[in-house]
């Protein structure tokens, strides 16, 4: 397996006391429409969060909140106790710290794979070019793509474009990395060699908020599982094995009834 | 079989007044394409605003120009401002203005159909790297665009090429004028010089804009 130790990837953590992200009172609506009501959550360095629940329950638009992809209507987001905000002057100085994964991958496609990921280490944090190459290979060479380094995004499966979207993510050195549904437009054959990835990166020390739906995989991976339905989390457990095992609440049995065909 | 009346064009110096005519042609559209492409990039930029009174104006801007025959822009510029205004116009500054006109108009709505076809999600994984609006803009958007307009472009430039077969309406000597000069010249001696030196003309045209539009094939498929 990969060597994803924070000291290879380089993923700095501030000395905030334990906290890197704490989430207070979150509002968001859209249009009149409530999507994420008096949220509240924090993250702890090093801890791996996996939210899961039905589709349109707001878990992909928390995700968005956190790194003000979405702007919010109400409480606030602290990444190290200070807020990140859509509006904010430094929101690009914080997005610097928050690393996404779409679920569409969305490489650049007129880059290289070289290029995609050292894109914004050398524009963004200015670092030397020859410095972000080395790391930037490093990393690939952990993903298995070394050897894909000149090749177009197109000229990729989607589970290889969806490693290298990871890779672009950790080049920035984030202090917590957002992961929204990174397997769900994959075909079957590759969601393993993605989550593998993950699964690595976790073990490696990694502060993660996961939003999936493979249950398996979130089993595996969570320290703590939130189960968000209609805009609120409805169950927290950080027991993830008894928690899909035997849920508490109503709605999160429904829910994981859903995933069986016994 | 009667003559093809190409032998014309041998005579003194024809084929050369006639290449010269070309280059006329071919001067006032690569100038208005290339004036175009930078006030296209502009309003194209514009076009995409979301400001309805923008949006407008250059909405009513780009239906005139479809709605107005070249010629009749032509003569607008040419023969219509000079006396209204009093101004003194070269016949070849009126036509790259009209050209200029409807090439930006053309330009900026290509820019602006390359602009809103990146998709949204572009923007957000640059934004979700830390760059800000310009960078992702000048290092995401930007190159993308250019991609996609390129072969867009091309095209505009050939038709731009073809249309300036109109100038000659007021009174520029380009190469159809130069082959209805010589077609006059040589009407006694050579009845047939009509279909020959159209024939050239033809050709001309074709050699010039077959390889440009050769040109819009390749790139769209490299880039594609």
């Amino acid at each position: 397996m990969a060597d994803f130790s924070p000291e290879r990837v380089g993923i700095v953590t501030e000395s905030t006391g334990n906290e890197v992200l704490r989430i207070e009172h979150l509002h968001k609506e859209f249009e009149g429409n409530v999507i994420l009501k008096d949220l509240n959550l924090t993250v702890r360095k090093g801890e791996v969060i996996v939210v899961i629940g039905p589709s349109g329950c707001g878990k992909s638009t928390l995700l968005r909140c956190v790194n003000a992809l979405e702007d919010i209507q109400g409480g606030q987001i602290l990444l190290d106790g200070r807020p990140v905000h859509s509006g904010a002057k430094d929101i690009t100085l914080m997005r610097q710290k928050i690393g996404m994964v779409f679920q569409s991958y969305d490489l650049f496609p007129h880059k290289t794979i070289i290029q995609n990921v050292t894109l914004a280490p050398c524009k963004v944090q200015k670092r030397p070019r020859a410095e972000a190459e080395q790391e930037a290979l490093e990393l690939l060479e952990r993903v298995g793509l070394a050897d894909r380094r000149d090749d177009y995004p197109r000229q990729l499966s989607g589970g290889q474009k969806q490693r290298v979207a990871i890779v672009r993510a950790l080049c920035m050195h984030p202090e917590i990395l957002l992961l929204d549904e990174i397997t769900a437009a994959l075909d079957p054959e590759m969601v393993h060699e993605v989550l593998d990835v993950v699964l690595s990166l976790a073990r490696s020390g990694s502060t993660m908020l996961i939003v999936t739906h493979e249950m398996a995989f979130a089993r595996a991976i969570a320290d703590r599982v939130l189960f968000i339905d209609e805009g609120e989390i409805v169950e927290e457990s950080t027991d993830p094995k008894e928690f899909f095992t035997k849920p508490e609440t109503p709605r999160a049995q429904a829910f994981l009834k859903t995933f069986d065909y016994e | 079989m009667q003559s093809l009346g190409i032998d014309v064009l041998f005579k003194g110096t024809n084929f050369l007044r006639l290449l010269e005519g070309l280059w006329v042609a071919v001067r006032i559209s690569l100038i208005s394409v290339a004036i175009s492409i930078v006030l296209g990039i502009l309003v194209g930029i514009l076009m995409t605003s979301r400001n309805m009174a923008v949006k407008a104006i250059f909405r009513v801007y780009l239906e005139i120009v479809r709605i107005m025959p070249q010629m009749v822009l032509l003569f607008i510029v040419y023969f219509g401002t000079t006396r209204v205004f009093g101004w003194d116009l070269e016949a070849e500054t009126a036509a790259i203005i009209v050209f200029v006109f409807w090439g930006t108009a053309e330009m900026g709505d290509l820019v602006r159909g390359a602009l809103i076809s990146i998709p949204k999600i572009q923007y957000e994984s640059a934004a979700a790297l830390g760059m800000s609006r310009g960078m992702a803009f000048r290092y995401v958007i930007l190159p993308q665009t250019i991609r996609r307009l390129i072969p867009l472009s091309i095209n505009l430039i050939t038709r731009m090429i073809k249309t300036t077969s109109l100038v000659m309406m007021i009174g520029i000597v380009e190469v159809l004028k130069v082959g209805q000069q010589i077609i006059e010249a040589n009407r006694k001696v050579s009845p047939n010089a009509a279909f020959g030196v159209f024939a050239v003309i033809f050709l001309m045209y074709f050699l010039i804009c077959w390889p440009v539009s050769r040109l819009a094939v390749w790139l769209e498929k490299k880039w594609a």
